[in-house]
């Protein structure tokens, strides 16, 4: 089966999604048991591959680019409506 | 098999093609060129717009190094200069800096060689001479630790960083892994990832000039867009997920890859480090490759999700398309499709198509900006001509 997601590098706490994803499709990629999506992703856009609790870093590329705001479930979107700049607080 | 081979030149660089470069230093002398590019094609011809009317000391120093690196490039096994007579980049000022390359360089002053066409016609001959002479020189297997590869992106789409950069930047760690020197620049695509960058610094010494470079990149995009600077991360890239600068960032600057940032040098600037390395340079794609090719890149990688088919005399680009619909609407400007490892193509196998590709294209083979003749010569400048 095709993979649904790419995770960049190895230390990723999420993956970007390779088409369009509806709620409760199968998030599959190499290295991952395959698990449910939570919320509607955009193609392009980033989903958990794990929980992350509040203030916990977003790491992509291997690095952090942001932080959360929010208790993000794995499987669930993640974008500016639930994480922040660790640089410019209001981008 | 990861043999290559090159040029030796007797300063000691290596080339990968072996180029007659024609070069004005300045724009006034353009026709000149384009006169000898059309008697002499297989010569490769570098016509631009600069070479005076910019007075400012930064503007001047950019310049003599451009011309001079360009000249020095490893690529290039001999070179006809023309210049005009009056301009700030005068052949005389330029020769001292240029003496020293190690190959055949003729020069010819329109002003004191007879006029524009009697200039043409002594370049000419002086290009078909030189042609001749270097048709000589074979080429012979060469270390990894000579070679310098460039790493761009323009024309960016939201797949850039998620493809295109992502199997570029695993190109990048083979490289330094091998031996090889690793460079990009482009210190606006930097901005917003002061602490990845410089944590990955071989040094303190290293990781204050990364912050210097990033600041400046920051202030001057202030400067210059004043209000619309937030736009640097704009709606349409939050659109295709970017969530901060710094994501957007990481997606440019992953094409480096994984490594320590051993040095971060001047636009222009030739590295004395090995591994990669940092170009404290624009990021308008042209200005940029500039840069990178007088810092003696031999080749460069560039990924483009839009479609640049830019390329740039001497220097091999090979294009990266970051989706598989670019790479089929530009398929005779694209060397590879990066958009497969959304269909499901592994990236350590696309790294290694990668790989084999480059390797070739160092060995002689032709890519499609090279077959094309897509090649154009711009470069920075920071102040307005007056």
């Amino acid at each position: 089966m095709k993979d649904s997601v790419l995770i960049i590098h190895p230390r990723d706490n999420v993956a970007v999604a390779l088409l369009a994803m509806n709620a409760g499709d199968t998030v599959t990629a190499n290295g991952i048991e395959p698990f449910k999506t939570l919320d509607e992703i955009p193609a392009s856009h980033k989903i958990a591959l794990r929980d992350i609790s509040i203030g916990e870093e977003i790491i992509k590329y291997g690095e952090t680019v942001a932080v959360s705001t929010q208790m993000i479930k794995k499987g669930q979107w993640v974008h500016t409506h639930n994480l922040e700049s660790k640089r410019w607080k209001n981008e | 098999m990861n043999d290559i081979t090159g040029y030796i030149r007797k300063n000691g660089s290596v080339g990968i093609r072996n180029h007659v470069l024609i070069i004005p230093t300045v724009s006034c002398v353009n026709g000149v060129i384009n006169r000898i590019s059309r008697e002499v094609p297989e010569a490769v011809c570098a016509p631009h717009a600069h070479g005076c009317g910019r007075g400012g000391l930064r503007d001047i120093e950019i310049l003599f190094r451009i011309l001079s690196g360009l000249v020095h490039h490893p690529n290039v096994g001999g070179v006809v200069l023309i210049g005009l007579g009056c301009e700030v980049s005068n052949t005389t000022w330029l020769l001292p800096l240029i003496h020293d390359a190690g190959k055949p360089i003729e020069v010819f002053n329109v002003q004191t060689d007879g006029g524009s066409i009697e200039t043409s016609r002594k370049g000419i001959a002086a290009a078909r001479r030189m042609l001749a002479d270097i048709g000589c020189q074979s080429r012979v297997t060469v270390l990894w630790d000579k070679i310098l590869i460039a790493m761009e992106c323009g024309g960016s789409d939201a797949m850039s960083g998620v493809t295109a950069n992502v199997a570029i930047g695993a190109v990048s760690d083979w490289l330094v892994e091998k031996g090889a020197t690793v460079i990009f620049g482009e210190n606006t695509e930097m901005i917003g990832t002061t602490h990845i960058l410089t944590r990955r610094a071989k040094d303190e010494q290293v990781a204050e000039q990364i912050e210097q470079m990033i600041t400046r990149a920051e202030k001057l995009t202030q400067d210059v867009m004043g209000e619309r600077a937030s736009l640097v991360i704009s709606p349409g890239n939050m659109d295709g997920g970017m969530s901060t600068i710094a994501e957007k960032s990481m997606g440019c600057i992953f094409k480096g890859g994984t490594t320590t940032i051993n040095q971060v040098v001047d636009y222009g600037q030739a590295p004395s480090e090995h591994g990669l390395i940092l170009q404290d340079g624009p990021g308008y794609d042209g200005d940029s490759m500039a840069g990178l090719a007088a810092s003696g890149s031999q080749l460069m990688f560039f990924s483009t999700g839009r479609g640049n088919p830019v390329g740039f005399p001497a220097m091999p680009v090979i294009k990266v398309a970051s989706n598989t619909k670019i790479y089929e609407a530009m398929k005779d400007d694209m060397d590879v499709n990066s958009g497969v490892l959304v269909e499901g193509r592994p990236l350590n196998q696309l790294r290694d198509q990668m790989i084999d590709l480059m390797i070739r294209v160092i060995n002689g083979e032709n890519t499609k900006a090279e077959v094309n003749g897509m090649e154009v010569l711009t470069f920075m400048t920071v102040q307005p001509p007056f």
